[in-house]
């Protein structure tokens, strides 16, 4: 190699250096934005196209809710083998409670009051279940792979006997907005979520400078900082473009027009924006950063991942924060059940099956790691696009799906490899 | 400088008992301990040290036996009950957070709050970077996790954890284990500050002769059971030394049983 290069390779990492950038999280994005350029090349376009952008964001959305739960299992040396069935018997309670209960107690299915009652059962529900399994694990002392391996069998089937193995629809109307495309925020809306959203960016940036000023800490330069808030205005907007530029169907336009007893105006175009589902994921992963970064929870789980002793020894209750963790686990199967079952418009027995293996895929890809104490919200995010962008990626070339599930299965593995080289190099547990 | 020993002692531990598995690991133990002292707990491996300050730290429940602070009988279920009490501790084994940074490990359980009701991390890196700087001014990886400290820094950290959080009773289980001879001899210094400042000290160390010069009084443990506590100026290493080995106080015959 000649000394030129090698002195642009220097400058170049001094640049990336003071910027300083969660490497891992560059790889992760950067794995992602191939995987999307060359699913982009093989379709001709359709890959990055606004509709199928749309169709993956809100297809990752009950995957994500859950997989940023199963961080908070996974860094204590816990497992969750039960999302999948808990996600299941949330929704039958939530379908029998739209669909039957309710309607039985005279309150009909068309009532406002339905989807708030069926929402909130459900997430009591999923909250407890949850909770039980975190006091067998902590106080009871049965080992988390055991309770959720055991529950996997039962809830789902809990669950069956329920509904009688029915399928249940139809759902009240005002539940299914949280599905995604029937529910979204609309152009206007959407661009005042996105600027929101980008001075947030902005002034998170800025908050944290003034805080190491504040304490006479070394800072990063300038243009670090405005790159870095720059990068995130562009990312924030440019999503919100992509999904206002997804139009609504003509169709489907005029029939809301006609359901407010208008008449659509010739060449009337609306673009879809942001679906609720996904502002319920940013904002369940906004939240879950909080707690993970921000508060005594939060750093008490990421103490008990490191070392369990030494978190005792401190003084946490180590049992009762396997309690938290696992009734937090179970309220996110239970928001995933809402955004799952509004999806599909109707409860199945068979909802969220294999979920609990896309979740912890999910985690482990974004760099969760199984021995404890490491992992990041926004990685187990990333990590469920991946796979989600994998499997509908190779949906739209035709390869048939007993081959992508061997891919997604076969990239997991290396995911987890790279990261491990990635730590050894490092020098990071 | 004498102890005055005429009033109530800081901690006395009567009689403590444990067994794991019908091992007695300590045996109807009694030693105390006086404000400003330094007493040594002497043994060799297995004793059962560690175990006998674990019931005074809160880490393991005795079978028997009774702690009173300052007099009066306490119950300490918890490390925090511990903490509550004052008593601050330096586990062998250092029990920190390998994945978290010094900060997060020095105010684990304890952090500082915003108002907001927020962890405060930069405030707790400031006053990290305080105790530090007192401590171990050559020590600058604060943003580092713990795991990728030397066992010197680790050691720091640890202590920096102890001392802290205003201290009355500390408790420190082989304290210079890991240390080079210039930071051991800053542990020794920092042990005569605290000792000043009337701090108590029970003082887990193998080396006889670091005892002779740190502490006031010995306390002896073989196989669960208390040899005898000696005045520190009334032996010699040799005697420390017999009664670590043949179990027998100076001036006992050896060969009663
Ligand atoms: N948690 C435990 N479970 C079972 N046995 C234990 C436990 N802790 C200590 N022991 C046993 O109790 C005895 C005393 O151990 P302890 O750690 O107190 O020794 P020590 O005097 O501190 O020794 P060292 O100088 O090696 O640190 C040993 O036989 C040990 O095996
Ligand atoms: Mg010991």
């Amino acid at each position: 190699m000649s000394d030129a290069s090698q002195a642009t390779t220097q400058t170049k990492r001094s640049f990336v250096q003071s910027l300083e950038l969660d490497m891992r999280l560059m790889g992760m994005i950067g794995a992602f934005i191939l995987i999307a350029v060359a699913f982009n090349f093989i379709t001709g376009g359709n890959f990055l196209s606004p509709r199928n952008i749309f169709n993956l964001t809100i297809q990752t959305v009950s995957v994500a809710i859950m997989a940023t739960g199963m961080v908070f299992v996974i860094v204590t040396r816990h497992i969750d083998l039960s999302v999948g069935a808990v996600l299941a018997i949330c929704s039958a309670i939530m379908a029998m409670t739209q669909a039957r209960w309710l309607p039985g107690l005279g309150i009909d299915l068309g009532s406002p009051l339905i989807a708030p009652i069926a929402i909130l059962i459900g997430l009591a529900v999923g909250t407890l279940i949850g909770a039980f399994n975190g006091w067998l694990i902590g106080y009871q002392g049965i080992p988390a792979f055991i309770v959720t391996l055991g529950g996997f069998l039962i809830w789902r089937y809990a669950g069956w006997y329920l509904t009688q193995g029915q399928t249940i629809a139809p759902l009240n109307e005002t539940f299914i907005l949280f599905g995604g495309s029937e529910g979204t925020l609309g152009e206007a809306l959407s661009w005042v979520v996105g600027i929101l959203a980008a001075i947030a960016a902005v002034y998170g940036v800025w908050a944290a400078r003034q805080s190491r000023i504040r304490h006479e800490f070394p800072t990063k330069p300038l243009w670090a900082e405005f790159s870095l808030a720059g990068i995130a205005v562009v990312a924030i907007l440019g999503f919100v473009a992509t999904l206002n530029a997804y139009s609504i169907p003509k169709g489907k336009l005029r029939r809301m027009f006609e359901a407010r007893g208008e008449v659509m105006p010739d060449g009337f175009t609306q673009g879809h924006g942001l679906p609720i589902s996904v502002l319920i994921l940013i904002l369940v992963a906004v939240v879950m950063t909080i707690v993970a970064r921000k508060t005594r929870l939060g750093r008490y789980i990421f103490a008990t991942g490191g070392n369990p002793d030494a978190a005792e020894l401190s003084g946490i209750n180590t049992r009762l924060l396997t309690v938290k963790v696992f009734a937090i686990m179970g309220f996110l199967c239970a928001l995933s059940a809402v955004v799952a079952q509004a999806r599909l418009q109707s409860h199945a027995n068979d909802i969220g099956t294999l979920d609990e293996l896309r979740v912890i895929a999910a985690a482990v890809i974004g760099g969760t790691a199984l021995s404890g104490g490491a992992g990041t919200i926004y990685g187990a995010i990333l990590g469920a696009l991946i796979m989600q962008s994998l499997t509908s990626g190779m949906g739209m070339v035709g390869v048939d799906s007993p081959l992508q599930n061997i891919v997604v299965g076969a990239v997991l593995v290396f995911a987890v490899w790279i990261d491990i080289q990635y730590r050894k190099r490092t020098g990071i547990k | 400088m004498t102890i005055d020993r005429s009033g109530t002692p800081l901690v006395e531990m009567r009689n403590m008992s444990i067994s794991f598995g019908g091992i007695n690991a300590v045996d109807d133990v009694s030693v105390d301990l006086y404000p400003g002292e330094v007493v040594g707990l002497l043994g060799h491996n297995g004793a059962g040290k560690s175990t006998l300050i674990k019931m005074l730290s809160g880490a393991y429940k005795p079978s028997g036996g009774q702690i009173f602070v300052d007099g009066n009988p306490v119950q300490i279920h918890s490390p925090r009950d511990a903490r509550e009490l004052n008593i601050e501790t330096i586990y062998q084994t250092l029990a920190l957070a390998d994945n978290l940074d010094a900060a997060s490990n020095l105010f684990l359980g304890r952090e500082l709050i915003s108002p907001l009701g927020f962890v405060d991390d930069a405030a707790m890196e400031a006053e990290t970077r305080k105790i530090m700087g007192r401590l171990n001014p050559n020590f600058r990886k604060f943003a580092a996790p713990v795991s990728a400290l030397s066992g010197g820094q680790r050691q720091s950290v640890a202590i920096a954890r102890a001392v802290y959080f205003n201290a009355r009773i500390l408790i420190m289980d082989e304290p210079t284990a890991a240390l080079g001879p210039h930071e051991t001899q800053m542990v020794a210094e920092l042990i005569q500050q605290l000792k000043a400042e009337g701090i108590g000290i029970f003082l887990i160390d193998h080396d006889v002769h670091a005892v002779m010069e740190l502490c006031d009084r010995a306390s002896v443990m073989k196989n669960g059971k208390l040899v005898g506590t000696v005045d520190i100026p009334d032996v010699t290493d040799d005697d420390l030394l017999s009664m670590i080995i043949l179990g027998k106080k100076p001036g006992e015959d050896a060969n009663a049983d």
